[in-house]
Protein backbone atom coordinates (compact mmCIF):
# COMPACT_ATOMS: atom_id res chain seq x y z
CA UNK A 1 0.00 0.00 0.00
CA UNK A 2 1.23 3.47 -0.92
CA UNK A 3 0.09 6.75 0.57
CA UNK A 4 -1.11 9.47 -1.80
CA UNK A 5 1.79 11.74 -0.78
CA UNK A 6 4.37 9.07 -1.54
CA UNK A 7 2.74 8.28 -4.86
CA UNK A 8 2.76 11.96 -5.83
CA UNK A 9 6.40 12.21 -4.77
CA UNK A 10 7.41 9.17 -6.83
CA UNK A 11 5.77 10.39 -10.01
CA UNK A 12 7.06 13.90 -10.49
CA UNK A 13 4.78 14.81 -13.36
CA UNK A 14 1.65 13.87 -11.45
CA UNK A 15 -0.23 16.72 -9.82
CA UNK A 16 -2.54 16.35 -6.86
CA UNK A 17 -5.31 18.11 -8.78
CA UNK A 18 -5.17 15.54 -11.58
CA UNK A 19 -5.10 12.64 -9.17
CA UNK A 20 -8.18 14.03 -7.46
CA UNK A 21 -9.99 14.30 -10.77
CA UNK A 22 -9.15 10.68 -11.60
CA UNK A 23 -10.35 9.55 -8.19
CA UNK A 24 -13.55 11.52 -8.61
CA UNK A 25 -14.14 9.95 -12.00
CA UNK A 26 -13.33 6.54 -10.54
CA UNK A 27 -10.53 5.89 -12.97
CA UNK A 28 -8.52 4.85 -9.92
CA UNK A 29 -9.65 3.90 -6.44
CA UNK A 30 -8.03 4.42 -3.06
CA UNK A 31 -8.93 3.65 0.52
CA UNK A 32 -9.10 6.40 3.16
CA UNK A 33 -6.63 5.94 6.01
CA UNK A 34 -6.64 8.61 8.65
CA UNK A 35 -6.05 11.94 6.97
CA UNK A 36 -4.84 10.50 3.72
CA UNK A 37 -5.62 7.96 1.02
CA UNK A 38 -3.74 4.76 0.32
CA UNK A 39 -3.34 3.00 -3.01
CA UNK A 40 -2.82 -0.70 -3.57
CA UNK A 41 0.09 -1.77 -5.78
CA UNK A 42 -2.37 -2.45 -8.57
CA UNK A 43 -3.89 1.00 -8.27
CA UNK A 44 -0.39 2.55 -8.26
CA UNK A 45 0.34 0.75 -11.51
CA UNK A 46 -2.94 2.03 -12.84
CA UNK A 47 -2.04 5.58 -11.86
CA UNK A 48 1.30 5.21 -13.70
CA UNK A 49 -0.56 3.96 -16.77
CA UNK A 50 -2.94 6.92 -16.68
CA UNK A 51 0.07 9.24 -16.26
CA UNK A 52 1.58 7.78 -19.43
CA UNK A 53 -1.65 8.27 -21.28
CA UNK A 54 -2.19 11.78 -19.99
CA UNK A 55 1.33 13.25 -19.96
CA UNK A 56 3.20 11.22 -22.56
CA UNK A 57 0.51 10.43 -25.06
CA UNK A 58 -1.41 13.67 -24.43
CA UNK A 59 -4.75 11.96 -24.04
CA UNK A 60 -7.22 14.66 -23.04
CA UNK A 61 -8.71 14.50 -19.57
CA UNK A 62 -12.18 14.10 -21.05
CA UNK A 63 -11.02 11.22 -23.22
CA UNK A 64 -9.25 9.32 -20.43
CA UNK A 65 -12.42 7.56 -19.19
CA UNK A 66 -13.08 6.28 -22.71
CA UNK A 67 -9.56 4.92 -23.07
CA UNK A 68 -9.60 3.33 -19.62
CA UNK A 69 -13.00 1.78 -20.19
CA UNK A 70 -11.74 0.21 -23.42
CA UNK A 71 -8.59 -1.03 -21.69
CA UNK A 72 -10.65 -2.49 -18.85
CA UNK A 73 -12.76 -4.32 -21.37
CA UNK A 74 -9.63 -5.60 -23.09
CA UNK A 75 -8.23 -6.98 -19.84
CA UNK A 76 -11.53 -8.50 -18.86
CA UNK A 77 -11.80 -10.21 -22.21
CA UNK A 78 -8.26 -11.52 -21.86
CA UNK A 79 -9.06 -12.85 -18.41
CA UNK A 80 -12.01 -14.70 -19.84
CA UNK A 81 -9.91 -16.07 -22.67
CA UNK A 82 -7.37 -17.24 -20.15
CA UNK A 83 -10.07 -19.09 -18.20
CA UNK A 84 -11.36 -20.56 -21.42
CA UNK A 85 -7.97 -21.84 -22.50
CA UNK A 86 -7.40 -23.24 -19.02
CA UNK A 87 -10.72 -25.05 -19.22
CA UNK A 88 -9.82 -26.44 -22.64
CA UNK A 89 -6.46 -27.63 -21.33
CA UNK A 90 -8.17 -29.31 -18.42
CA UNK A 91 -10.16 -31.39 -20.89
CA UNK A 92 -6.93 -32.96 -22.10
CA UNK A 93 -4.67 -32.80 -25.16
CA UNK A 94 -7.23 -34.38 -27.43
CA UNK A 95 -9.84 -31.75 -26.66
CA UNK A 96 -7.19 -29.04 -27.01
CA UNK A 97 -6.28 -30.28 -30.47
CA UNK A 98 -9.90 -30.42 -31.52
CA UNK A 99 -10.64 -26.94 -30.21
CA UNK A 100 -7.55 -25.60 -31.98
CA UNK A 101 -8.68 -27.18 -35.22
CA UNK A 102 -12.19 -25.78 -34.87
CA UNK A 103 -10.86 -22.36 -33.92
CA UNK A 104 -8.50 -22.37 -36.86
CA UNK A 105 -11.38 -23.12 -39.14
CA UNK A 106 -13.49 -20.34 -37.64
CA UNK A 107 -10.63 -17.84 -37.78
CA UNK A 108 -10.10 -18.63 -41.45
CA UNK A 109 -13.76 -18.01 -42.16
CA UNK A 110 -13.62 -14.71 -40.34
CA UNK A 111 -10.50 -13.60 -42.14
CA UNK A 112 -12.15 -14.40 -45.43
CA UNK A 113 -15.38 -12.55 -44.76
CA UNK B 1 23.47 -0.09 -24.67
CA UNK B 2 21.98 0.95 -27.94
CA UNK B 3 22.40 4.43 -29.23
CA UNK B 4 19.42 6.41 -27.86
CA UNK B 5 18.92 8.23 -31.14
CA UNK B 6 18.73 4.93 -32.93
CA UNK B 7 16.29 3.58 -30.35
CA UNK B 8 13.96 6.45 -31.08
CA UNK B 9 14.58 6.17 -34.83
CA UNK B 10 16.24 9.57 -34.97
CA UNK B 11 19.60 11.14 -35.80
CA UNK B 12 21.74 13.52 -33.78
CA UNK B 13 20.22 16.48 -35.55
CA UNK B 14 16.74 15.78 -34.21
CA UNK B 15 14.92 18.69 -32.64
CA UNK B 16 13.31 18.49 -29.20
CA UNK B 17 10.01 18.40 -30.93
CA UNK B 18 11.04 15.43 -33.04
CA UNK B 19 12.31 13.62 -29.96
CA UNK B 20 9.05 14.16 -28.17
CA UNK B 21 7.04 13.13 -31.19
CA UNK B 22 9.08 9.95 -31.72
CA UNK B 23 8.76 9.04 -28.05
CA UNK B 24 5.02 9.54 -28.19
CA UNK B 25 4.70 7.36 -31.25
CA UNK B 26 6.79 4.57 -29.79
CA UNK B 27 4.98 4.75 -26.46
CA UNK B 28 1.74 4.24 -28.28
CA UNK B 29 3.25 1.25 -30.01
CA UNK B 30 5.10 -0.40 -27.15
CA UNK B 31 3.62 0.65 -23.82
CA UNK B 32 3.18 -2.74 -22.15
CA UNK B 33 -0.18 -1.86 -20.63
CA UNK B 34 -1.53 -0.98 -24.04
CA UNK B 35 -0.22 -4.26 -25.49
CA UNK B 36 -0.87 -6.93 -22.90
CA UNK B 37 -0.35 -9.69 -25.42
CA UNK B 38 3.07 -8.51 -26.56
CA UNK B 39 5.76 -10.05 -24.41
CA UNK B 40 8.56 -8.11 -26.11
CA UNK B 41 6.88 -4.76 -25.56
CA UNK B 42 8.24 -4.35 -22.06
CA UNK B 43 11.91 -4.69 -22.98
CA UNK B 44 11.46 -2.46 -25.97
CA UNK B 45 9.57 0.15 -23.98
CA UNK B 46 12.29 0.20 -21.36
CA UNK B 47 14.87 1.08 -24.01
CA UNK B 48 12.59 3.75 -25.37
CA UNK B 49 12.07 5.25 -21.93
CA UNK B 50 15.78 5.26 -21.15
CA UNK B 51 16.52 6.89 -24.51
CA UNK B 52 13.88 9.50 -23.92
CA UNK B 53 14.99 10.21 -20.36
CA UNK B 54 18.38 10.99 -21.77
CA UNK B 55 17.47 12.91 -24.90
CA UNK B 56 14.34 14.55 -23.54
CA UNK B 57 16.37 16.41 -20.96
CA UNK B 58 18.31 19.25 -22.62
CA UNK B 59 21.23 19.17 -20.21
CA UNK B 60 21.59 15.40 -20.27
CA UNK B 61 21.41 15.42 -24.04
CA UNK B 62 24.11 18.08 -24.29
CA UNK B 63 26.40 16.05 -22.05
CA UNK B 64 25.72 12.86 -24.00
CA UNK B 65 26.37 14.60 -27.31
CA UNK B 66 29.60 16.01 -25.85
CA UNK B 67 30.66 12.55 -24.84
CA UNK B 68 30.62 13.39 -21.14
CA UNK B 69 28.21 10.59 -20.29
CA UNK B 70 27.33 7.39 -22.08
CA UNK B 71 23.97 5.98 -23.01
CA UNK B 72 23.69 3.61 -20.08
CA UNK B 73 20.93 5.11 -18.03
CA UNK B 74 20.69 4.51 -14.36
CA UNK B 75 19.49 1.03 -13.69
CA UNK B 76 16.09 1.54 -12.16
CA UNK B 77 14.11 -1.24 -10.50
CA UNK B 78 11.74 -2.86 -12.89
CA UNK B 79 8.50 -0.96 -13.02
CA UNK B 80 5.37 -2.88 -12.26
CA UNK B 81 2.94 -2.38 -15.05
CA UNK B 82 -0.78 -2.44 -14.75
CA UNK B 83 -0.89 -5.47 -17.00
CA UNK B 84 1.09 -7.39 -14.38
CA UNK B 85 -2.01 -7.16 -12.22
CA UNK B 86 -4.88 -7.01 -14.64
CA UNK B 87 -3.48 -9.73 -16.85
CA UNK B 88 -1.81 -11.64 -14.12
CA UNK B 89 -2.07 -13.88 -11.10
CA UNK B 90 -5.40 -12.62 -9.82
CA UNK B 91 -7.09 -14.01 -12.86
CA UNK B 92 -4.81 -16.86 -13.67
CA UNK B 93 -4.33 -18.44 -10.24
CA UNK B 94 -7.03 -20.89 -11.13
CA UNK B 95 -5.58 -21.39 -14.58
CA UNK B 96 -2.14 -22.05 -13.08
CA UNK B 97 -3.34 -25.22 -11.43
CA UNK B 98 -4.58 -26.46 -14.72
CA UNK B 99 -1.41 -26.01 -16.66
CA UNK B 100 -1.78 -22.46 -17.89
CA UNK B 101 0.60 -20.67 -15.63
CA UNK B 102 0.54 -17.23 -17.18
CA UNK B 103 -0.62 -15.09 -20.07
CA UNK B 104 2.30 -16.34 -22.19
CA UNK B 105 0.56 -19.66 -22.44
CA UNK B 106 -2.56 -17.87 -23.47
CA UNK B 107 -0.62 -16.13 -26.23
CA UNK B 108 0.84 -19.40 -27.36
CA UNK B 109 -2.56 -21.01 -27.43
CA UNK B 110 -4.04 -18.09 -29.32
CA UNK B 111 -1.26 -17.99 -31.88
CA UNK B 112 -1.70 -21.69 -32.44
CA UNK B 113 -5.37 -21.07 -32.93
CA UNK B 114 -5.28 -17.90 -34.97
CA UNK B 115 -1.82 -17.79 -36.46
CA UNK B 116 0.87 -15.24 -35.67
CA UNK B 117 -0.39 -12.27 -33.78
CA UNK B 118 -0.77 -9.14 -35.77
CA UNK B 119 -4.00 -7.87 -34.42
CA UNK B 120 -7.45 -7.97 -35.80
CA UNK B 121 -6.82 -5.28 -38.39
CA UNK B 122 -3.68 -6.92 -39.65
CA UNK B 123 -5.42 -10.25 -40.06
CA UNK B 124 -8.26 -8.73 -41.93
CA UNK B 125 -6.02 -6.68 -44.16
CA UNK B 126 -3.77 -9.59 -44.96
CA UNK B 127 -6.50 -11.90 -46.13
CA UNK B 128 -5.96 -13.13 -49.64
CA UNK B 129 -9.00 -12.73 -51.79
CA UNK B 130 -10.66 -15.91 -50.84
CA UNK B 131 -14.05 -15.47 -49.33
CA UNK B 132 -16.80 -17.53 -47.88
CA UNK B 133 -20.09 -17.24 -49.70
CA UNK B 134 -22.96 -15.22 -48.33
CA UNK B 135 -25.43 -16.66 -45.90
CA UNK B 136 -28.95 -16.63 -47.21
CA UNK B 137 -32.25 -16.72 -45.32
CA UNK B 138 -35.57 -18.14 -46.35
CA UNK B 139 -38.89 -18.65 -44.66
CA UNK B 140 -40.78 -21.82 -45.30
CA UNK B 141 -44.42 -22.55 -44.51
CA UNK B 142 -44.85 -25.89 -42.78
CA UNK B 143 -48.09 -27.70 -42.07
CA UNK B 144 -48.99 -28.27 -38.45
CA UNK B 145 -48.65 -32.02 -38.74
CA UNK B 146 -45.31 -31.90 -40.58
CA UNK B 147 -43.94 -29.74 -37.79
CA UNK B 148 -45.31 -32.00 -35.08
CA UNK B 149 -44.32 -35.31 -36.62
CA UNK B 150 -41.26 -34.25 -38.58
CA UNK B 151 -40.94 -34.47 -42.36
CA UNK B 152 -38.64 -33.90 -45.28
CA UNK B 153 -39.75 -31.24 -47.71
CA UNK B 154 -38.20 -29.60 -50.73
CA UNK B 155 -38.20 -25.90 -51.40
CA UNK B 156 -37.45 -24.31 -54.72
CA UNK B 157 -35.26 -21.26 -54.56
CA UNK B 158 -35.64 -18.19 -56.78
CA UNK B 159 -32.67 -19.38 -58.87
CA UNK B 160 -34.39 -22.69 -59.58
CA UNK B 161 -32.17 -24.64 -57.21
CA UNK B 162 -33.98 -26.97 -54.87
CA UNK B 163 -33.19 -27.47 -51.25
CA UNK B 164 -34.17 -30.47 -49.20
CA UNK B 165 -35.16 -29.45 -45.73
CA UNK B 166 -35.51 -31.95 -42.94
CA UNK B 167 -38.08 -30.64 -40.51
CA UNK B 168 -37.28 -32.07 -37.10
CA UNK B 169 -40.03 -33.72 -35.13
CA UNK B 170 -41.65 -31.22 -32.79
CA UNK B 171 -40.33 -28.14 -34.64
CA UNK B 172 -41.82 -24.95 -33.27
CA UNK B 173 -43.03 -21.96 -35.20
CA UNK B 174 -40.14 -19.63 -36.13
CA UNK B 175 -37.53 -22.34 -35.58
CA UNK B 176 -34.58 -21.57 -37.84
CA UNK B 177 -32.72 -24.44 -39.43
CA UNK B 178 -29.15 -24.03 -40.63
CA UNK B 179 -28.22 -25.84 -43.80
CA UNK B 180 -24.47 -25.79 -43.90
CA UNK B 181 -22.93 -24.88 -47.24
CA UNK B 182 -26.30 -24.31 -48.92
CA UNK B 183 -25.92 -20.53 -49.11
CA UNK B 184 -24.19 -18.42 -51.72
CA UNK B 185 -21.08 -19.89 -53.42
CA UNK B 186 -17.65 -18.98 -52.08
CA UNK B 187 -15.14 -16.81 -53.91
CA UNK B 188 -11.66 -17.85 -54.88
CA UNK B 189 -12.06 -21.34 -53.49
CA UNK B 190 -13.70 -20.20 -50.29
CA UNK B 191 -16.47 -22.32 -48.83
CA UNK B 192 -20.13 -21.68 -49.60
CA UNK B 193 -22.25 -19.77 -47.10
CA UNK B 194 -25.04 -21.31 -45.12
CA UNK B 195 -28.76 -21.24 -45.75
CA UNK B 196 -30.99 -20.37 -42.84
CA UNK B 197 -34.56 -21.56 -43.17
CA UNK B 198 -37.12 -20.15 -40.79
CA UNK B 199 -40.14 -22.39 -40.35
CA UNK B 200 -43.61 -20.86 -40.27
CA UNK B 201 -45.92 -23.44 -38.80
CA UNK B 202 -49.45 -23.10 -40.12
CA UNK B 203 -52.39 -23.43 -37.77
CA UNK B 204 -54.37 -26.67 -37.84
CA UNK B 205 -58.12 -26.94 -38.34
CA UNK B 206 -58.67 -28.47 -34.90
CA UNK B 207 -55.39 -29.27 -33.20
CA UNK B 208 -53.80 -26.60 -31.03
CA UNK B 209 -50.32 -26.96 -29.65
CA UNK B 210 -49.17 -25.75 -26.28
CA UNK B 211 -45.52 -26.62 -25.65
CA UNK B 212 -45.41 -30.38 -26.09
CA UNK B 213 -49.12 -30.89 -25.48
CA UNK B 214 -51.88 -31.03 -28.04
CA UNK B 215 -55.34 -29.69 -27.30
CA UNK B 216 -58.38 -30.59 -29.33
CA UNK B 217 -62.11 -30.10 -28.92
CA UNK B 218 -64.09 -33.23 -29.81
CA UNK B 219 -67.85 -33.14 -30.31
CA UNK B 220 -69.91 -36.01 -28.85
CA UNK B 221 -73.60 -36.76 -29.32
CA UNK B 222 -76.10 -36.35 -26.53
CA UNK B 223 -76.46 -40.11 -26.30
CA UNK B 224 -72.67 -40.68 -26.12
CA UNK B 225 -72.43 -38.02 -23.44
CA UNK B 226 -75.24 -39.36 -21.30
CA UNK B 227 -74.73 -43.08 -21.72
CA UNK B 228 -70.98 -43.17 -22.28
CA UNK B 229 -69.35 -44.60 -25.38
CA UNK B 230 -66.19 -45.63 -27.15
CA UNK B 231 -65.48 -43.11 -29.85
CA UNK B 232 -62.75 -42.54 -32.41
CA UNK B 233 -60.78 -39.38 -31.75
CA UNK B 234 -58.09 -37.81 -33.93
CA UNK B 235 -54.46 -37.65 -32.77
CA UNK B 236 -51.29 -36.46 -34.49
CA UNK B 237 -50.62 -39.98 -35.67
CA UNK B 238 -54.14 -40.98 -36.67
CA UNK B 239 -57.42 -41.89 -34.98
CA UNK B 240 -57.45 -43.75 -31.68
CA UNK B 241 -60.27 -45.27 -29.67
CA UNK B 242 -61.25 -43.24 -26.62
CA UNK B 243 -63.73 -44.03 -23.85
CA UNK B 244 -66.21 -41.27 -23.10
CA UNK B 245 -67.40 -41.89 -19.52
CA UNK B 246 -71.07 -42.00 -18.75
CA UNK B 247 -72.50 -38.56 -17.99
CA UNK B 248 -69.72 -36.55 -19.65
CA UNK B 249 -70.62 -32.90 -19.95
CA UNK B 250 -69.35 -30.27 -22.36
CA UNK B 251 -65.96 -29.11 -21.14
CA UNK B 252 -64.91 -32.46 -19.71
CA UNK B 253 -61.22 -33.06 -20.45
CA UNK B 254 -59.82 -36.48 -21.29
CA UNK B 255 -56.10 -37.00 -21.35
CA UNK B 256 -54.35 -39.28 -23.83
CA UNK B 257 -50.95 -40.04 -22.42
CA UNK B 258 -47.93 -39.60 -24.66
CA UNK B 259 -50.02 -38.56 -27.65
CA UNK B 260 -48.53 -35.07 -27.75
CA UNK B 261 -45.39 -33.84 -29.49
CA UNK B 262 -42.02 -35.43 -28.86
CA UNK B 263 -39.68 -33.07 -27.07
CA UNK B 264 -36.40 -32.96 -28.99
CA UNK B 265 -34.41 -32.39 -25.84
CA UNK B 266 -35.90 -34.98 -23.49
CA UNK B 267 -37.22 -37.41 -26.08
CA UNK B 268 -40.45 -37.65 -24.08
CA UNK B 269 -43.80 -37.02 -25.67
CA UNK B 270 -46.34 -34.54 -24.37
CA UNK B 271 -49.97 -35.50 -23.92
CA UNK B 272 -53.12 -34.87 -25.87
CA UNK B 273 -56.02 -33.24 -24.08
CA UNK B 274 -59.48 -33.78 -25.47
CA UNK B 275 -62.19 -31.35 -24.44
CA UNK B 276 -65.62 -32.81 -25.03
CA UNK B 277 -68.40 -30.77 -26.56
CA UNK B 278 -71.91 -32.17 -26.31
CA UNK B 279 -73.90 -31.71 -29.51
CA UNK B 280 -77.65 -31.81 -29.69
CA UNK B 281 -79.04 -33.56 -32.73
CA UNK B 282 -79.79 -31.16 -35.54
CA UNK B 283 -83.32 -31.21 -36.93
CA UNK B 284 -86.54 -32.26 -35.20
CA UNK B 285 -86.42 -35.02 -32.58
CA UNK B 286 -90.11 -35.28 -31.48
CA UNK B 287 -89.45 -38.31 -29.28
CA UNK B 288 -86.72 -36.54 -27.41
CA UNK B 289 -88.93 -33.50 -27.02
CA UNK B 290 -91.81 -35.63 -25.76
CA UNK B 291 -89.54 -37.38 -23.30
CA UNK B 292 -88.24 -34.10 -21.93
CA UNK B 293 -91.82 -32.78 -21.57
CA UNK B 294 -92.58 -35.57 -19.14
CA UNK B 295 -89.17 -35.67 -17.48
CA UNK B 296 -88.38 -34.30 -14.03
CA UNK B 297 -84.62 -34.23 -13.56
CA UNK B 298 -83.25 -35.26 -10.13
CA UNK B 299 -80.88 -32.37 -10.28
CA UNK B 300 -83.18 -29.37 -9.93
CA UNK B 301 -80.45 -26.72 -9.54
CA UNK B 302 -80.53 -23.71 -11.81
CA UNK B 303 -77.24 -23.85 -13.78
CA UNK B 304 -77.27 -20.06 -14.18
CA UNK B 305 -77.75 -19.45 -10.49
CA UNK B 306 -74.28 -18.00 -9.95
CA UNK B 307 -74.65 -15.60 -12.85
CA UNK B 308 -77.82 -13.97 -11.60
CA UNK B 309 -78.46 -11.60 -8.72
Amino acid sequence: MTRAEDLLASITVLTRADLEVWLREELVTATPEGETLVFSEMECARVRLICSLRYELDVETETLPVVMSLLDQLYETRARLLSLTAAVTRLGPDARTRVLAALGETARHEAET
Amino acid sequence: MKDPYETLGLTKTATDREIRSAFKKLTRKFHPDLHPGDKAAEERFKEITVAHDLLGDAEQRRRFDAGEIDAAGQETPRQQYYRDFADGPAYSSYAAQEGFSNPDDLEEFLSQAFGASGGFRARRGAADFKARGQDVSYTMPVSFLDAANGATRTITLPDGKTLRVTIPEGAEDQRTLRLKGQGGPGYGGGPAGDAFVELRVEPHAFFRRKDDDIHVEVPVTLREAVLGARIEAPTLTGPVSVTVPKGSNTGKVLRLRDKGVRNARTGARGHQFITLKVMLPTGDEPELAAFLEGWTPRDTRNPRKEMLP
